[in-house]
């Protein structure tokens, strides 16, 4: 397999969790593979990610017993039973919050969240972007397959409109959501887009992710082979891939395919022209550490449904204090200012309070 | 100094009324604390409105709040008043329903201005006509003599005008003889960064004492002698504060952490309030975005290791009810505190009302068993918290806490409980595989139940060679994997519900007053009814006849003698603040004919009221009986609203055949 490094650096997102042992056997793939059987579809975009993300944990050198995957509800929540970490396949919606409690709870876990389109976007929109927006260090995966697959083919809130399906005979007319701008608008500190065919990218991704302290949002474009075949075919043949997919790598010039940059047009927005030609002090270099989101955001709003340009990469990364920790740190705080945490007799002030009397 | 006599009374009842932004539960607080200081057994209810400040002078906008205080047993805040303090003519009209013919009213007379009479549709000035013959009226110009007390302070009028309730509870406390110290060095401690409104503060409160003194407008001044109560430290507590209180203890007592997981909501506030400010106690509070994420936030804490805890009032018990669910698949503990409001829908946010009972049981997909357990006073609030924190821990299982506005802003005295002395909480993770896979390899299988409460282990991640996925999907009995076989779901579903039946192994038997052991009729309540309830039983047993009475503190399971105490009398009367829930569970249950007697008006009972039932129901000529033939029947409708001002004839289908 090969790597590639996308150029962050470790920024804790593991910090607190218990390690291997430094004596202890390597971890493999095989030690994160759980006994059960695997029952996506035949052809599932979700095998690639299940793999990968097997293939991947290892790397982080944490006990596995440390790790939990929390789901929600559609394909891709099954994800957790096929891994050998603690797990939880909640409801429709809610991992976020169930991991949030979890992760407040426990400072010591790598909490993950597996969901997808109508999981995240959809039932569970709003817990998705208040998580974004406390900052709480998780790592949320979506599986963006752009359909309802679960129940069988309706369209999703990424489906493109005008998209024929079960329960929209003459298309679609709901405009969709684009996950990237909304992940970016409710704050994300940690914001990527990667696809289940690109393994490498997808690996990377998966690292640069699971470092960064706080939530990682990352969006997968993953292909349903049964309800809505062929949804990212456009980026996944080279060579159109070579006329689309634009590559954002930290401190370098924003490329589309190997021979085209994006460049500052004239009325501040975007242009794709050739690589030999381009203005050199106008190219336009990728910065996901801003802390101003707006350039992020005018990059992720050039996918559309056409899918003229289609943006991957990790949009933002940038470090703020994560709300599981500042909580904690309130608690700890308390607890400190008063010489450790209540015993029975602080117990027995709190329930007389200040205005008792006496009956003999 | 004027020559007023002492009287010495038995009990007093006195409401406080006023404009929402008039600081009446303010005074009210204060001169609770004030007579608790004096060794009276006490009772209060709060009563306001859901708007912050409705329009001024306004009916709407009337806040009140009632205190019940005695040198015996108080068990209501009574009644009726025998005191009114009325800030203004809404707060007159909106009250006087509620006063006895010869209760003191005290005024203010400079809130009787032809504006505010108008808004509440006085034509004539209540004091000047014969409105209010049948009452000992005082009217006093509380506004200006406060005005006037405050000359010298640097103050706007309108700020001078607001200390009007310390002038009224100052007047209040030397009406009644009570001492100002308490209520003196709380004010120094609010106010403490604003000198000058403190300054006007005490100013006042001793003005309006010192203005019962000086005149000669009240012939008598009262005492209440201190009750006589069990020996003990005692204090007064809300139901809110001591269910938060409950729960601290409960962390400290299980020692685990605590994770609240909650959206504000009326009533139930108080309850993040107060646990937000013990983090030193080993609490988190989490203000989730919204119901669902509060009780999911408290249940991802649970599947943690941590006491998983969320707060709402009805609506939000609606909305978390999908996760409440996913707790009894998971098997994971969870205590719910559902502090029940007027409903459905918003309904009256600031009421009380029982009527959560049949969702906190039933109101989820699928068989869904919880266990449910309701406190019967305020203080009993903290034994209800420790409660729900034993079963579900020990259990595996979520309990919803049913507690409502009536415990939650009520309070009464409560003996301060010795911390050695309260319930062992702690708990056991799993630490080991309990069982081998099939190539006999150590193994964890998650559904593997324990044979005496059937409670699965608690496997918290982070632990070695334990890990394993749980979910809402039907798990198979014993590994746990995902299994849709139909002799496995009909037997996981009879275990769920075997497992919250045998809860009643660990519950006290249900226990009757019936002091001679010879009545016929018994009287059942459940949760906050038990007050009135009491009280009633009280008046009619003086009354010289034979009532037996019962509460229920444990909903679900109930005590495993329940049926038989139900079918020990002739008959069973069950009120309830709802259309007869508990009613239909019983009858359902033990196949007992209960007589359901109901009301729903967002108040607690009478006792008067209840005291009449009771003693028609011990006489045998009941008003109303439900019709025998007809057991779909269950409550007397109509019948058994109070006939002065019953607001809308609930629906009533016994009343027609009664």
């Amino acid at each position: 397999m090969t790597t590639i490094d996308l150029g962050f650096p470790g920024s804790g997102g593991t910090h607190g969790v218990p390690r291997l042992a430094p004596d202890a056997l390597p971890q493999t793939k095989k030690d994160f593979t759980s006994d059960q059987e695997v029952r996506w579809c035949p052809g599932c975009g979700d095998y690639a990610i299940l793999a990968a993300v097997q293939s991947f944990l290892p790397s982080l050198g944490l006990a596995r017993e440390n790790i939990v995957f929390v789901s929600g509800i559609g394909c891709a929540s099954r994800f957790p039973y096929y891994l050998d970490t603690f797990g939880m396949h909640s409801i429709h919606g809610r991992a976020p919050s169930i991991a949030t409690g979890l992760a407040v709870a426990r400072e010591d876990l790598s909490v993950w969240v597996v969901t997808g389109d109508g999981d995240a976007l959809s039932i569970g929109g709003n817990h998705l972007i208040h998580a974004l927006r406390r900052n709480v260090n998780m790592t949320i995966l979506l599986f963006n397959n752009r359909i309802y697959g679960l129940t069988k083919g309706q369209y999703s809130p990424t489906s493109a409109e005008g998209l024929v399906t079960k329960s929209s005979p003459l298309g679609s007319v709901d405009r969709p959501f684009n996950p990237i701008s909304l992940a970016l608008g409710a704050g994300g500190t940690f914001v990527a887009r990667t696809m289940d065919s690109d393994r490498a990218h997808l690996t990377a991704t998966l690292k640069a992710a699971a470092e960064h302290r706080g939530t990682s949002f990352v969006e997968i474009y993953q292909n349903c082979p049964i309800f809505n075949d062929g949804a990212f075919e456009l980026i996944k043949d080279h060579e159109q891939a070579q006329a689309r997919l634009m590559h954002l790598v930290h401190d370098q010039p924003v490329r589309v395919g190997d021979h085209h940059v994006v460049i500052r047009d004239h009325h501040d927005g975007f242009e794709v022209v050739g690589q030999r030609s381009a203005d050199a002090s106008r190219i336009v270099v990728h910065d996901a550490h801003a802390e101003d989101p707006s350039q992020a955001f005018a990059l992720s709003q050039l996918d559309g449904p056409e899918m003229t340009h289609v943006p991957m990469g990790v949009f933002r990364a940038v470090s703020r204090p994560t709300y599981d920790d500042q909580v904690r740190g309130q608690v700890a705080g308390a607890v400190a200012a008063r010489g450790g945490r209540a015993d029975d007799s602080d117990l027995g002030s709190l329930l007389a309070g200040k205005d008792t009397w006496t009956v003999s | 100094m004027s020559s007023t006599q002492v009287e010495q009374l038995q009990g007093v009842v006195i409401r406080f009324a006023g404009d929402s932004g008039d600081g009446m539960q303010l005074t009210g607080d204060r001169f609770t604390a004030e007579t608790a200081s004096l060794g009276n057994d006490l009772s209060t209810l709060p009563n306001f409105p859901a708007e912050i400040r409705a329009p001024q002078g306004t009916l709407p906008g009337v806040s009140s709040f009632q205190l019940h205080f005695a040198q015996d047993r108080v068990l209501t805040p009574g009644d009726r008043p025998d005191v009114l303090v009325a800030m203004n003519p809404a707060a007159l009209k909106a009250n006087l329903g509620d006063l006895p013919r010869g209760a003191t009213i005290v005024v203010d007379t400079d809130a009787f201005g032809k504006r505010n009479l108008a808004k509440v549709g006085y034509a004539s000035n209540p004091l000047e006509d014969d409105t209010l013959e049948s009452w000992h009226v005082h009217g006093l110009p509380l506004t200006s003599i406060t005005v006037e007390a405050l000359g010298d302070f640097d103050l706007t009028r309108k700020e001078k005008e607001r200390a009007k309730n310390m002038f009224a509870l100052g007047l209040l406390s030397w009406l009644y003889t009570r001492p100002l110290q308490g209520t003196r060095a709380f004010l120094k401690a609010k106010f403490a960064k604003n000198p000058e409104i403190l300054e006007a503060n005490l100013t006042a409160l001793m003005a309006g004492y010192h203005y019962g003194e000086t005149t000669e407008d009240f012939a008598h001044r009262y005492e209440v002698a201190p009750a006589t109560m069990p020996p003990g430290r005692y204090r007064n507590i809300t139901g809110n504060t001591a269910t938060a209180y409950g729960l601290a203890a409960a962390a400290q007592r299980s020692g685990l952490p605590l994770v609240l997981g909650t959206y504000p909501i009326t009533p139930a506030s108080d309850i993040l309030h107060a646990l937000s400010g013990l983090k030193r106690y080993g609490v988190t509070t989490v203000q989730a975005e919204d119901e669902i994420a509060g009780v999911g936030i408290a249940l991802g804490a649970s599947f943690g290791g941590a006491l998983g805890v969320t707060s709402t009032s009805g609506p939000g018990l609606a909305l978390k009810a999908e996760t409440i669910g996913l707790a009894v698949a998971t098997e994971l503990p969870l205590v719910v505190i559902d502090v029940q409001r007027g409903g459905p829908s918003t309904g009256l946010p600031t009421k009380t009302e029982q009527a959560d009972l049949l969702q906190a049981l039933y109101g989820r997909n699928g068989e869904s068993p919880v266990a449910v357990i309701a406190p019967a006073t305020p203080s009993g609030c903290f034994d209800a918290a420790l409660e729900a924190v034993r079963i579900a821990t020990q259990y595996r299982t979520p309990v919803i806490l049913l507690s409502d506005g009536y415990l939650a802003n009520g309070s009464e005295p409560w003996q301060i409980p010795e911390v050695a002395e309260l319930p062992d909480l702690r708990v056991e993770f799993a630490t080991e595989p309990n069982a081998t896979d099939a190539k006999g390899r150590p193994a964890f299988h998650p559904y593997v139940r324990d044979p005496e409460t059937l409670a699965r282990p608690w496997a918290v991640p982070g632990t070695k060679g334990l890990e394993h996925r749980i979910g809402g999907i039907e798990k198979a009995d014993g590994t746990g994997e995902i299994s849709y076989d139909p002799d496995n779901h009909d037997l996981m579903v009879r275990l769920r519900a075997a497992k919250i039946a045998r809860i009643a192994d660990t519950i006290p038997d249900l226990a009757v007053d019936d002091p001679d052991g010879d009545a016929e009729v018994l009287i059942l309540g459940w949760g906050s009814t038990y007050g009135p309830i009491a009280s009633a039983v009280r008046d009619v047993r003086l009354a010289g006849m034979k009532v037996a009475q019962a509460h229920l503190t444990h909903l679900n399971p109930m005590p495993s003698n329940t049926g038989d105490v139900l079918r020990r009398y002739r008959r069973v009367i069950v009120p309830e603040m709802n259309m007869g829930q508990l009613a239909l569970l019983l009858r359902g249950t033990y196949l007992v004919d209960v007589q359901s007697h109901t009301q729903v008006r967002g108040l607690p009972f009478t006792s008067s009221d209840l005291a009449d039932v009771i003693a028609a129901a011990v006489v045998g000529d009941a008003p109303k009986t439900v019709d025998p033939d007809d057991t779909g029947a269950l409550d007397d409708g109509a019948d058994d609203l109070p006939a002065d001002d019953a607001p809308v004839a609930a629906p009533n289908e016994s009343g027609a055949n009664a």
